[in-house]
């Protein structure tokens, strides 16, 4: 259609101008479109082939194998990696220490968030600044996090132990005690993550309409009943958004944990690609830590594929 | 009455403000440490409870810490990296962008498709086969190892894409009529036109590329070839045996450009996450 129009505007211009180029026949015109799309396209389809759509493929295959990553010869496993993943009670361990850093940083975080996005949706002195302040860790660099978190645990001079000290508590040895190794993630994970949270859901309020907030306070609504009968529903299309990208994001922690604890002591703080990494680049065990990669694969996809679904039906608008 | 809702409404809004305060301090206390820390002598690192301020404050420490390790050649290698990163990237999803929006192509539907499902994929899951496909390749502890994989383009592609769609069409009409090619109307009429897009674009992907750790760690295996966060996390590793004082001058080595990028541009990066997360 447009290229009718196209055709009839050069038509008009090449009866004006007289040196512009003849319009070229719609078929040729197709086909230098389609060499151009492929051309545009190209780069970007070939490295997305080679490094993103090949690593699935190849992965899968490599599960099958046992294999050092060096040597020539691949043994053939069958699904004997799939069944040691079965029996392993480190992968256990990892899996459920995984969900409990996924679970309990997305509610803590959403939480607070939320409380924050609320207080922050209004004219106010200073929202500017409390906004970029809250979101400020978003962008740090994780290492340089990890480092510094690692210091104020530290159990001896560590700034943390000042506030404990001020509860009349003493300090955990944070990342040499099993019970508290993963817990200092956590803490080093909602950290970093509120400010996006509180971002996104301010985002979200700014969609609700402000008729329908002057309505509630007609009626007579307490903040309280307007923010659980109003907001709250309002904005599920958001917390579903961010409670589906936290929990992925969290599947998906390496750094902090990898240099602050190095999933130690006792795997107490070992994280799910942090083990993939490990069996992969420390003890070259490609199969099993391919066949780790490929459920990891199919978790999140799973996961993506119930958000595409339930967000149609869930969220309330 | 009116007077008791006023100072109820006085009350409310000094309480938000204490708690947005309390908050503050808390996100903001780990940045400041890290400052405080990294002047400290070696002595006030060592006390409980610790100084918040040093007494005299030791520039030096950055010094000490520059020379604890090669900082000079981590710093010339995360720019490579991430500098040509950047720019690839961009040049990548723009030619991607333009090509969706503007290019008729009968599978153009089914290959945008194709490319979305490219988000699906997490990279840690490419991990493994991407090492050996840069073994192959011989770019192992290589810059176009650091760089080449990951410079496709998905959510950057989309991004333009919508802003390029968002243009009026009639303006590429004229340029075609006019005798300008795909390419030239790209670079002189779609690209200008979407430079913020472009710019905050290049933000993001210059914090990305600048803070990634995972790949460089698995690609580099010698220390001329490190980039920041990993020769940081090397030098946290005992490899040098420095103090917590000088660690944390390091780590400011490392998150200064972020820090200056994030300030400068603040309002734009924190305005294009939450303009991206609702439309994506």
């Amino acid at each position: 259609m447009s290229e009718t129009k196209t055709a009839t505007i050069a038509a008009g211009s090449d009866a004006g101008a007289g040196r512009a180029p003849r319009p070229l026949g719609m078929r040729r015109r197709a086909r230098r479109d389609a060499l151009a799309f492929i051309a545009f396209t190209a780069p970007n389809f070939l490295l997305l082939s080679v490094f993103t759509f090949w690593p699935v493929l190849y992965s899968l295959y490599l599960s099958f194998f046992k294999w050092n990553m060096i040597a020539k010869r691949k043994t053939f496993l069958a699904l004997a990696n799939y069944r040691a993943m079965v029996t392993d009670p480190v992968f256990w361990l990892v899996v459920r220490n995984t969900l409990a850093l996924a679970g309990v940083t997305v509610i803590v975080t959403l939480g607070i968030a939320l409380a924050l996005a609320v207080m922050l949706n209004r004219r106010m002195a200073g929202r500017s600044l409390y906004r970029m302040i809250i979101f400020s860790p978003t962008f740090t660099t994780s290492v340089a996090v990890a480092m510094v978190w690692g210091w104020i645990f530290d159990p001896n001079w560590g700034l943390l132990r000042v506030f404990l000290k001020w509860l009349g508590l003493a300090s955990p040895n944070w990342f040499a005690d099993v019970h508290w190794a993963l817990p200092a993630i956590m803490i080093v994970a909602i950290w970093s993550g509120l400010g996006y949270a509180m971002v996104i859901f301010l985002a979200g309020l700014a969609g609700i309409p402000v008729e329908l907030y002057d309505a509630a306070r007609v009626d007579g609504a307490s903040a309280r009943q307007t923010f659980w009968k109003l907001t709250f529903p309002l904005l599920s299309p958001t917390t579903f958004f961010l409670v589906v990208t936290s929990i992925i994001g969290a599947l998906k922690a390496f750094d902090v944990p990898a240099i602050m604890t190095e999933g130690g002591p006792l795997n107490s703080s070992n994280v799910y690609v942090l083990y993939l990494y490990q069996n992969a680049f420390k003890w070259f065990k490609a199969g099993y830590a391919s066949a780790l990669a490929l459920v990891l694969f199919v978790g999140i996809l799973a996961i993506t594929l119930v958000q595409m679904r339930l967000s149609k039906r869930w969220v309330h608008y | 009455m009116k007077d008791v809702d006023r100072s109820r409404g006085i009350l409310a809004s000094l309480l938000t403000h204490l708690v947005l305060v309390a908050v503050c301090v808390a996100v903001g206390l780990p940045f400041f440490w890290m400052v405080t820390t990294s002047i400290k002598g070696p002595t006030e690192v060592q006390i409980f409870p610790p100084v918040w301020w040093p007494e005299t404050p030791r520039f030096d420490n950055f010094a000490v810490a520059w020379d604890a390790a090669p900082f000079g050649r981590f710093y010339l290698n995360s720019l490579i990296v991430t500098g040509t990163g950047v720019v690839l990237e961009i040049l990548i999803a723009s030619l991607s962008a333009y090509a969706f929006a503007r290019i008729r192509f009968r599978f153009r539907e089914l290959l945008f498709l194709v490319m979305l499902a490219a988000m699906m994929i997490p990279g840690q899951v490419a991990l493994i086969p991407n090492y050996v496909t840069l073994k192959h390749l011989g770019w192992i502890n290589r810059y176009a190892g650091l760089v080449i994989p990951h410079v496709s383009s998905v959510f950057g592609a989309f991004l333009l894409r919508q802003a390029i769609l968002s243009m009026p069409a009639d303006l590429f009409d004229a340029a075609h009529i006019d005798g300008l090619g795909h390419l030239r109307c790209m670079l002189s009429i779609a690209l200008p036109l979407a430079r913020p897009v472009v710019a905050t674009l290049a933000l993001y992907l210059f914090i990305a590329k600048w803070n990634d750790y995972l790949w460089p760690l698995i690609i580099t295996n010698t220390q001329n070839m490190r980039t920041l966060p990993v020769g940081l996390s090397m030098v946290q590793k005992a490899e040098y045996i420095i103090g917590p004082e000088h660690l944390m001058a390091a780590s400011l080595f490392v998150l200064v450009p972020v820090l200056v990028v994030f300030f400068a541009a603040q309002k734009q990066l924190i305005e294009g996450i939450a303009a991206g997360a609702l439309k994506g």
